[in-house]
């Protein structure tokens, strides 16, 4: 039998009799004018709109910025039998929950307390009881991290004094753990959230556990990822750790949560820190941060609270990994392996040969605040030329912070740094100054599209595509998959470009 | 009572021991054995009620249901989520509801564009940012032709009063400008979000269309959000039968079709319980007739075709029917390719609004038996619209959690679910076929003559992938 040939969205809409059917239904659309269209699409590329564009205060543009409590139900997850429990209206957790989804493909499970009407009248404490009682019973965590959405926030719920009350009510037991962070929507973002997280998981689990710290050569480091959504990152850390003999605890690794194996059956907790590692952490030698921007409170309380070390070690690109490694070596009298080594040398290998393809080659980028001063970094190391920096969740030490870092290169000259700033601003900057490629998360595949300028999907949220976030971007590893991920681009566009001229080569 | 209604009641029973006291008697009343001659009275759910706190409900707020699902998808109107940054961004070109423009210029369907709540709003209130928000916004994007304030919690809990900067705003603009009190506390799932979405467009856009002529042929089709390009397979139907569709809602819908749909001869509603509610009232107001129809597989585009005729003349009766003629070798090679394949499968649903029914016509057309299903914000008339469609003893859950959901899947053991993201990628791990049946997976259109070969390969797909054999390796 010849089989059907089926016609979906992507080929169907194309066809004439769908493309008349749309010109028919102009009819009662009332549409402006095609000049008049054409007109106000041409004028949006031009200085004149730019700084119009750039003079507005009250209104966000598409931009690269979420809530507080997807950093916190992200961060909570990371912990093993840790069920994130969030304090306010439903469908905060629906919006997490898929958002997560949806970036990593992976199932995702967190609590809410369904808050309505009548707990915005009378506050949310029975939403809280009857919440923890229910998700206790039913999904039987070991731990609950409670977190809040802006409900809750405004209407004033005291989480301290519910937490005791569930207890003193019996609603669950008198020992389970249940951390608590306060993560209003309508401060920070979702690097604040992990961070205060973090902070309220760290505070709760390890009251009463310090001891004897691991002074000792060789004695256990803690590290904290941030909010990092690449789950190759996890595994990567805990690789490289690994071959340099460090005994270290990762606080907060979601590698398992968003990286289970299948094996025909749904774990609810596949994994996660376990909890008197976590209890633990406050006896470390030192902590050891991947990102500064989403754990500033965390490393601030580990400093004073518990009189560790702490460094701020991002290892994104060669130079940094470089710091990374030195920094390691040097509170734990590790050497860096030759195992290490070579890896470096693989990874300034690849970027050696490729660097042809990207030196000069001009950039616009968008994203968060440690993840776009490890991408700056890098690109500069290989001879490219950071241009527009737009970050959204960015503050003004941020932006003090790219600019050091901008003026260290010669290939830093052109950089502009926009904190606060979304994709729409970033449309204008691509227009008026045009670059050769954009990096950001998928949603940048609009800019892609209004100005032609090849996407280099790095970042988060990945939606459109698929598995990229299981590649590391830390270490040297995560360098050889940078160099990858932008020379293969460049190298794409390079085809596109020439396919119906002489220059189209087979050897590059 | 039947032996197939006493079984399932056991499982039901089972599965509710795993709750606590208060929570099992209420999740009890929306857990039932389906009747579908509606005699027996433990068999009807209770639906439409807050849903317990802690229990991992599936369902959203009344913000996904007005911004989400009814404005979203208008396309040259800016819909502005109003309030803190998170919402917008979760719900940023979610729902594919596809649509003709030029996104930035003339449309604005794929932006997120929001007032980035920050404490100072909270403690002073948004109002005077918001108004200053809109005429930005109207610079920056002269051809709008509307603009929709979309609420978000602490709107309503600090008392700021969108009312207020929407009528002065409209004024000065000279564009209708919509607050809509959507904020996530109210209500008890989407459901009141397309509830206050429709009073919101019967409030400030309804009646202020233009249409030159009217015609005896002329229709509104309602409730159907274009999601993979569903409600341009519909149209293509009823424009093939001889009819005028002067409005499409809300997908790929412009403000001015919202404000025209009053002068059709009928409303033809997809999406039933989002937008039942503009219906009844164009109906009380213009004595405009509504009629619910199906588009979902061969069987119910038959019996829908011929419905939406009855309402008009000779001539579209018979085009009905050419239409029926023409198409049904189309459906039939369809059906004679993925019959053999999915023949005896079953299947669990719990998905929306109107999917939980309104799909079972097209997986039976296949051969396939839905063994469960269940609505996250159906109420009362939609149960009642769904027992007569499923076997006698099938679940019928509302408002599940994701215990639940596992349990049942465990012990009815179905071939394939059907349900949202949320639901998706646990039903992987479980090495259960699975395809959303929100979004299509990013497939579609699902409607219409054009939508059935591509759900049939779907399910196809789905169900017969070779990849869930990988799952067990065999030694």
């Amino acid at each position: 039998m010849k089989l059907l040939k089926i016609r979906d969205h992507n080929e169907l809409f194309q066809e004439q009799e769908y493309c008349e059917q749309f010109e028919k239904k102009r009819e009662f659309e009332d549409p402006w004018p095609a000049e008049k269209v054409n007109e106000v699409a041409e004028w949006t590329k031009t200085e004149e709109y730019k700084e119009l564009n750039f003079k507005r205060q009250n209104i966000k543009i598409n931009p690269a910025k979420a809530c507080q409590p997807l950093g916190a139900v992200f961060c909570a997850s990371g912990f093993e039998g840790t069920m994130p429990f969030v304090q306010g209206a439903q469908g905060c957790v629906a919006y997490f929950r898929s958002h997560l989804n949806r970036h990593f493909k992976e199932p995702f499970a967190a609590i809410s307390t369904s808050m309505t009407e009548d707990a915005a009248v009378f506050g949310g404490l029975n939403n809280m009881l009857e919440g923890l009682e229910n998700a206790y019973t039913l999904y039987h965590p070991k731990m609950l991290a409670v977190s809040t959405t802006c409900m809750a926030e405004v209407i004033g719920d005291d989480l301290n004094a519910y937490i005791r009350t569930a207890r003193e009510k019996g609603v669950i037991p008198k020992d389970l753990p249940v951390p608590f962070a306060h993560t209003p929507s309508f401060v920070g973002s979702y690097i604040n959230g992990y961070d205060n997280m973090m902070k309220g998981i760290l505070s709760t689990i390890t009251a009463g556990k310090k001891g004897e710290a691991h002074q000792k050569i060789g004695g256990k480091i803690n590290i904290i990822p941030g909010f990092d959504t690449y789950t190759g990152d996890y595994h990567e850390i805990k690789r490289m750790l690994k071959i340099m003999g460090v005994d270290f605890t990762l606080l907060s690794d979601v590698s398992d949560i968003f990286d289970s194996p299948n094996t025909g059956e749904y774990k609810l907790y596949p994994g996660g820190t376990p909890l008197v590692d976590a209890a633990d952490s406050i006896n470390a030698k030192a902590t050891v941060a991947l990102q500064k921007y989403s754990t500033l409170k965390t490393m601030d309380y580990i400093k004073k609270e518990w009189n560790q070390q702490t460094l701020v070690l991002p290892p994104i690109g060669v130079k940094n990994t470089d710091a990374f490694f030195d920094g390691v070596s040097k509170i734990t009298g590790k050497p860096i392996p030759k195992e290490i080594e070579d890896e470096r040398g693989r990874a300034v290998d690849a970027m050696i040969d490729s660097h042809p393809y990207v030196h000069g080659k001009r950039f616009a980028l968008v994203g968060d605040p440690d993840l776009l001063l490890g991408l700056i970094s890098f690109l500069m190391e290989m001879g490219g030329v950071p241009v527009h920096i737009v970050c959204t969740m960015g503050d003004k030490k941020f932006e003090e912070d790219a600019y050091n870092l901008l003026s260290g290169s010669p290939f830093g000259a052109e950089g502009k740094v926009y904190i606060g700033k979304d994709m729409w601003h970033l449309r204008s900057l691509m227009f008026t100054e045009p670059v050769d490629f954009l990096i950001g998360n998928s949603y940048a595949k609009f800019l892609w599209r209004d100005t032609g300028t090849p996407l280099i999907r790095i970042g988060f949220p990945l939606f459109d595509r698929h598995h990229l976030h299981r590649y590391p971007i830390i270490g040297y590893q995560g360098v050889i998959n940078l160099v990858n991920w932008v020379v293969n681009t460049v190298l794409d566009e390079m085809d596109r470009k020439t396919i119906n001229t002489t220059s189209f080569d087979v050897i590059r | 009572m039947s032996t197939a209604i006493k079984e399932t009641q056991k499982l039901i029973e089972e599965v509710l021991d795993a709750y606590p006291e208060k929570a099992k008697k209420d999740r009890a009343k929306h857990l039932a054995a389906n009747d579908p001659s509606g005699q027996c009275s433990t068999c009807q759910v209770k639906s439409n009620i807050k849903s317990r706190p802690g229990v991992m409900t599936v369902r959203g707020c009344a913000y996904a249901g007005a911004k989400g699902v009814v404005w979203g998808p208008v396309k040259d109107q800016i819909t502005i989520s109003h309030g803190p940054i998170g919402c917008g961004q979760y719900s940023w070109w979610a729902r594919r509801n596809y649509y003709n423009g030029q996104t930035g210029i003339d449309t604005f369907g794929t932006m997120h564009i929001t007032t980035d709540f920050q404490e100072k709003d909270i403690v002073y209130g948004g109002d005077k940012n918001l108004h200053a928000a809109l005429h930005e916004l109207k610079e920056l994007f002269p051809l709008a032709k509307s603009m929709g304030i979309l609420s978000e919690c602490p709107v309503g809990l600090i008392g700021d009063d969108i009312e207020a900067v929407s009528k002065k705003a409209a004024k000065e603009l000279g564009i209708p400008i919509v607050p809509v009190r959507c904020e996530g506390f109210r209500g008890v799932s989407q459901s009141l979000g397309h509830h206050i979405a429709n009073d919101t467009i019967r409030d400030y856009i309804l009646g202020k269309g233009k249409l030159e002529k009217t015609t005896p042929y002329d229709v509104a089709l309602i409730g159907d959000y274009n999601i993979g390009g569903d409600a341009w397979a519909s149209r293509k139907m009823l424009e093939e039968m001889g009819l005028r569709v002067i409005a499409q809602w809300t997908g790929d819908a412009s403000i001015n079709e919202m404000g025209i749909a009053h002068k059709a001869k009928l409303n033809l509603i997809h999406c039933y319980r989002s937008m039942n509610y503009i219906c009844r009232h164009m109906e009380e107001t213009y004595g405009i007739p509504w009629v619910e129809f199906n588009f979902f597989g061969p069987t119910k585009i038959y019996q829908s075709l011929r419905k939406i005729a009855s309402y008009f003349d000779d001539r579209i009766k018979e085009n009905a029917e050419k239409m029926i003629e023409k198409y049904k070798p189309v459906m039939d090679a369809v059906v004679e390719q993925y019959k053999p394949r999915l023949e005896g499968k079953k299947v669990m649903l719990y998905v929306g609004g109107l999917r939980p029914r309104h799909t079972i016509g097209a997986y039976e057309d296949l051969g396939m038996e839905v063994v469960a299903s269940g609505y996250e914000f159906g109420h009362n008339d939609d149960y009642k619209r769904t027992y007569p469609e499923m076997k006698e003893g099938a679940v019928i859950m509302d408002d599940a959690t994701l215990y639940e959901l596992e349990e049942f899947t465990r012990r009815l053991r179905p071939d394939m679910v059907g349900s949202g993201i949320k639901e998706k990628y646990s039903y992987h791990k479980m090495g259960v076929p699975f395809r959303q049946m929100h979004s299509w997976d990013y497939s579609g259109p699902y409607h219409g003559f054009d939508g059935f070969p591509v759900f049939a390969r779907d399910m196809d797909m789905t169900v017969n992938s070779p990849t869930w054999d990988l799952i067990r390796r065999k030694r």
